[in-house]
């Protein structure tokens, strides 16, 4: 059971704003019925002033409460004071949500951002480095790296496991947390671009994965007295010959696909497969 | 408080704690010891031990041991038997098991091990043709679960134990019995079935105390390792008071099967077909034969299930949902998806489960409830074309 706050409460029973605005002048949407949340919001404007505003969501409690609550937030607010909430806002105006559960102030974020997008022809954000790209890293939850980059810059997250709880990126197949890794330590680094690795070309993976097996992999296996040899790359394929004291160990199987892969996987491609000839 | 919520857990039956409660004071001897002071502890080992034997039907107590859960039921079994046969690399199992069981293969997986997944079809049902396909003179182990924890579907494990044992005979059977047991009578001796792990609290005994079937011509290895108890296969001091509590909410068990398979199925059928009558987007996510009779899994399309549950929760209904939002994990249900339940009622799909302790009362207001909180939560939701659509489709 989470540990809800008695504002959450409060606006997953009694939501405030329910419903559509039939001639609103922006709807702003995040979020997927295959991801399990959605959220549209309707706008109504005064001049730049938000007179009015309504919100329809498929979520859990708290995304229910980012929802309602944001209307309460934005319903009176001009357009340059809207722009300025951020989801660490959201969260905090309902007294806190549960780590796990802070994507939900994320997808309010996101939905008020992209109806703010089209009134300002979607060159508001000012303080996104336009460098970074609306490719998207996670192909489960559709989160792009200008998401994670955002999430990353406003709530300070330092680890995979934040980023995943504030976007969901990561969160179901897990394998682009090696880029969230890699985003987050790009931001950290000072860097305004978010380098999303390109897949390399077929030679550059095999000098990469030589070098792997040269410098990282074959060093430790000669502590035992064995060794690795590269004899085939295809593909992902990468098929080597276990030498020395590795040869005919009955654990060759095992350092085959619990160490050398693994390494492989995690310096090269997650995709790869070692096999033995 | 409504509770439907007892393939989660379940509450202990009164004369269970009683049952207990000697052995949590007084008799607190070590059952090993020597002196008679340690009889009684010993004894009533004994006594729960033969009613677990009937409880599985098993035909000595020597095919019993006490374990701490269903997981660790599962754990000694799959573990146990792949030790013994180490040039056995090959494993079936289901794409619908328990994340006990399955994430137990996963890990053998990394070490190395195949594995097949066989899948299920829109009601939940095996797909036993796969298996049969699968199957090979190096599968160390056959694993599936006697009924699913999320649909109830039961699926054929005693036909799928005797094509193994018959195509394959060195072939080990697992079968994970925590959602089958107390709701559908378990004769082991007539099956060719290896090993059957049960959970107490699923059965109204106290969390913490399960038990392991095995056939006694299965060679296995402990789990834990250290003194003789559990004849060598589970070391540790024997938990006196929980054995005999599951040994007693295992002879209630036996004594309630019928009322189980009549009066809470009765309720569940009724408790369905209210909700489906009632509530125009709801639709069951299983067939409506071969469940066990205390459990219904009904999605409710649009919506999502951690707010339903809430809502449920604030009028005092305890029900749970394959909705990701409810587990933390972001991800909903693996038994849902491999159903292929469609992505607008998958999140939104929840769970009912029954007891002998559930009353006609708490049905009929359940059924009466759940349309006003339905009612409310549409209205929410962003997809009201899709949902007039709904509506007019079932003629509302």
């Amino acid at each position: 059971m989470w540990d809800y706050s008695e504002k959450v409460l409060d606006h997953y029973r009694n939501p405030r704003n329910v419903g559509k605005i039939d001639n609103a002048d922006l709807i702003g949407e995040a979020g997927s019925l295959a991801c399990g949340d959605s959220l549209k919001l309707y706008l109504k404007l005064d001049g730049n002033k938000i007179a009015d505003a309504k919100f329809q969501t498929f979520g859990c409690g708290s995304a229910v409460a980012s929802s309602s609550i944001l209307t309460e937030m934005i319903i009176g607010k001009t357009l340059d004071e809207a722009k300025k909430i951020t989801n660490k806002d959201i969260a905090e105006e309902l007294g806190g949500l549960p780590q796990e559960k802070m994507h939900c102030s994320v997808m309010g974020h996101e939905a008020l951002e992209d109806a703010l997008k089209k009134y300002y022809g979607g060159k508001y954000e000012e303080n996104t480095p336009v460098e970074t790209s609306d490719k998207i890293v996670c192909t489960c939850f559709n989160v792009t790296e200008n998401q994670i980059w955002e999430a990353i810059k406003i709530n300070n997250l330092k680890t995979v496991e934040e980023v995943t709880n504030y976007t969901k990126a990561g969160g179901a197949c897990g394998r682009c947390k090696g880029l969230i890794k890699d985003i987050i330590d790009t931001y950290y680094k000072g860097l305004n671009k978010a380098e999303i690795k390109e897949p390399l070309t077929a030679t550059q993976k095999i000098l990469k994965i030589s070098k792997v097996i040269e410098q990282q992999i074959s060093p430790e296996l000669q502590k035992d007295g064995g060794d690795i040899e590269l004899i085939d790359i295809d593909g992902n394929k990468v098929k080597v010959k276990l030498t020395g004291m590795c040869q005919g160990c009955k654990n060759a199987q095992m350092t085959l696909k619990s160490f050398v892969e693994s390494i492989l996987r995690d310096k090269v491609d997650t995709n790869i497969e070692v096999e033995q000839v | 408080m409504i509770y439907l919520d007892n393939n989660a857990t379940t509450a202990i039956d009164k004369t269970v704690l009683e049952d207990m409660l000697p052995y949590l004071s007084g008799e607190y001897a070590n059952p090993s010891s020597m002196y008679d002071f340690a009889k009684k502890p010993a004894a009533a080992i004994r006594e729960a031990r033969a009613k677990m034997r009937d409880f599985f039907g098993a035909k000595d107590e020597k095919e019993i041991f006490f374990t701490s859960c269903g997981s660790e039921s599962a754990n000694m079994a799959i573990k146990g038997v792949l030790n013994c046969n180490k040039e056995k690399r090959h494993i079936i199992t289901t794409k619908v098991e328990h994340p006990c069981v399955l994430n137990t293969y996963k890990y053998y997986e990394k070490q190395g091990y195949e594995i097949d997944y066989i899948g299920v079809n829109a009601q939940g049902e095996l797909n036993f043709e796969e298996l049969k396909e699968k199957l090979r003179k190096d599968t160390a182990l056959v694993s599936v679960m006697w009924a699913n924890n999320e649909t109830g579907v039961i699926h054929p494990v005693e036909e799928i134990a005797e094509y193994v044992k018959s195509h394959s005979p060195e072939t080990r059977v697992y079968v994970d019995g925590v959602q089958a047991a107390g709701k559908i009578p378990i004769n082991v001796k007539e099956t060719q079935i290896d090993m059957v792990g049960v959970s107490g609290h699923k059965f109204h005994a106290p969390k913490g105390i399960g038990a392991l079937y095995v056939k006694p011509d299965v060679r296995l290895t402990p789990l834990v390792n250290g003194g003789h108890q559990e004849r060598g296969m589970r070391a540790g001091t024997e938990n006196v008071p929980y054995i005999v509590g599951i040994g007693k909410a295992a002879e209630l068990a036996m004594e309630n099967m019928n009322h189980e398979l009549t009066e809470v199925k009765r309720l569940r059928d009724k408790l369905e077909a209210g909700i489906l009558k009632s509530v125009f987007n709801a639709r069951l996510n299983t067939g409506i034969s071969n469940r066990v009779p205390n459990t219904t899994n009904i999605g409710f399309e649009y919506v999502e299930g951690e707010l339903i549950l809430l809502h449920l929760s604030d009028i005092g209904i305890c029900a749970s949902s394959g909705s990701a939002c409810t587990s933390g994990s972001l991800e909903p249900s693996h038994v849902l998806r491999a159903m292929g339940i469609p992505f607008t009622a998958l999140h939104g799909s929840i769970r009912f489960s029954l007891s002998r302790f559930t009353t006609e009362k708490d049905i009929d207001f359940v059924i009466k409830n759940i349309p006003v909180i339905m009612d409310k939560l549409t209205k929410i939701s962003p997809f009201q074309t899709e949902l007039e659509e709904l509506r007019k489709r079932k003629g509302v």
